[in-house]
């Protein structure tokens, strides 16, 4: 099954990157939910809960104040200015 | 001769404390110095992230946006200098400084008028003790900026340049900072950040490659809004970090000189000592001999 490639990325460091079967965040205008074969998108977040569904391991929820996420090919990337994870590791 | 002696052994003492003192703050710069670096390393995954942002809405939309035009209406601009908070880095602040004074000088020669930020006591009082004024500074972090002050930086400089030209609105922002290339080399570098010039790292688009037909959310606008400042944001961070591992990395070797001279000052003063002690030696000597052949004398 495909799966996304996900970057959560702090403003001074990355908080989490890895394989993912589905990703949701708090776009502008609504939740927001990336699955596997998504079309580009690139969407200003607010602030909100970042929930990432990693393909092993415990989901991933952090806070984020505002940022944007990208979507080209799979591959995800979540920018934030700061991160707050509340549950899940983050890699090093 | 006594007293000269006493000198000699005063003038070692404190040079040897001098030396104690040195070597402490070389060890700290060097233990500081790799944290510095990796902050460095840590910031890039954003702003490597905003950039292939920043130029995907670039290539995909024509939008124009106030950060990315020029204003006509002002002669005023910006300069942001950046230094360190203490002395003791060898000609770190100096040369951010004498950079941008050059800078200074060039742009009041094509007309312009200049408003001063600084971030580091010492461009502080550089400035203020020639009597320039600094429309707003920041110090006590420059060796370690945390993103809180890049971000009140940042913000300052981004409301400058979108504020009216009677509210002190400047057309401009130029940035000194000192890049740091690597422990041995820190160059002094000027950039223009705003107005945004073409985007750094937009590939050069080739007609045969399909690019990826980006959805915007809410709108192509609306997010370059929210990208842009961002971007200034991040760019301005890794200046300031730069300049804080430049700093540090010039303080360890300037500390690291400092040592050494230290070490040749003692080791000159302890061969004047041994000499005045020896030449007293000598004298005494010589007036107990020339006392005995006195009272020996027939």
């Amino acid at each position: 099954m495909a799966q996304l490639d996900v970057d959560l990325v702090a403003a001074d460091r990355k908080i989490w990157s890895g394989a993912a079967t589905m990703v949701v965040a708090p776009a502008a205008d609504g939740e927001m939910g990336i699955l596997p074969g998504h079309s580009p998108v690139l969407a200003v977040l607010r602030a909100g809960e970042v929930r990432i569904t990693p393909v092993s391991g415990e989901p991933l929820r952090g806070t984020i104040d505002s940022g944007f996420l990208s979507v080209d090919a799979d591959r995800v990337t979540i920018v934030a200015a700061s991160v707050a994870l509340i549950s899940g590791t983050p890699t090093r | 001769m006594g007293g000269q002696q006493r000198v000699y052994r005063e003038r070692i003492r404190s040079t040897q404390s001098l030396k104690k003192i040195f070597r402490a703050m070389e060890l700290i710069a060097a233990s500081r110095i790799g944290k510095a670096r990796s902050r460095v390393t840590a910031a890039a995954p954003y702003a490597r992230a905003l950039t292939r942002a920043v130029s995907a809405v670039a290539t995909h939309s024509n939008v124009t946006h106030p950060l990315t035009t020029e204003r006509t209406d002002t002669s005023r601009v910006a300069v942001l200098v950046a230094t360190s908070d203490r002395g003791m880095a060898g000609a770190y602040s100096a040369s951010a400084i004498r950079e941008a004074d050059k800078l200074i000088e060039k742009l009041t020669a094509e007309g312009k008028e200049i408003a001063l930020y600084a971030t580091g006591r010492r461009a502080v009082a550089f400035y203020s003790f020639r009597g320039r004024p600094i429309v707003r500074s920041w110090v006590g972090e420059s060796d370690s900026p945390t993103v809180e002050m890049a971000q009140d930086v940042a913000d300052v400089l981004l409301d400058a340049f979108t504020a009216p030209v009677d509210e002190g609105g400047v057309g401009e922002l130029h940035i000194v900072y000192t890049q740091f290339v690597n422990m041995v080399t820190q160059v002094p570098r000027v950039i223009r950040m705003l107005p945004l010039e073409v985007v750094e790292g937009v590939a050069p688009v080739d007609e045969a490659e399909a690019l990826p037909l980006y959805d915007f959310e809410p709108s192509a606008e609306e997010v370059l809004d929210s990208l842009l400042p961002r971007y200034v944001r991040s760019r301005i961070y890794s200046c300031l970090l730069q300049a804080g591992a430049s700093e540090l990395a010039a303080r360890q070797r300037a500390m690291h000189t400092a040592t050494e001279n230290a070490e040749d000052l003692i080791r000159d003063y302890t061969r004047l000592a041994n000499q005045a002690r020896q030449s007293e030696i000598t004298q005494e000597i010589s007036e107990i001999v020339s006392g005995a052949d006195a009272l020996a004398g027939p």
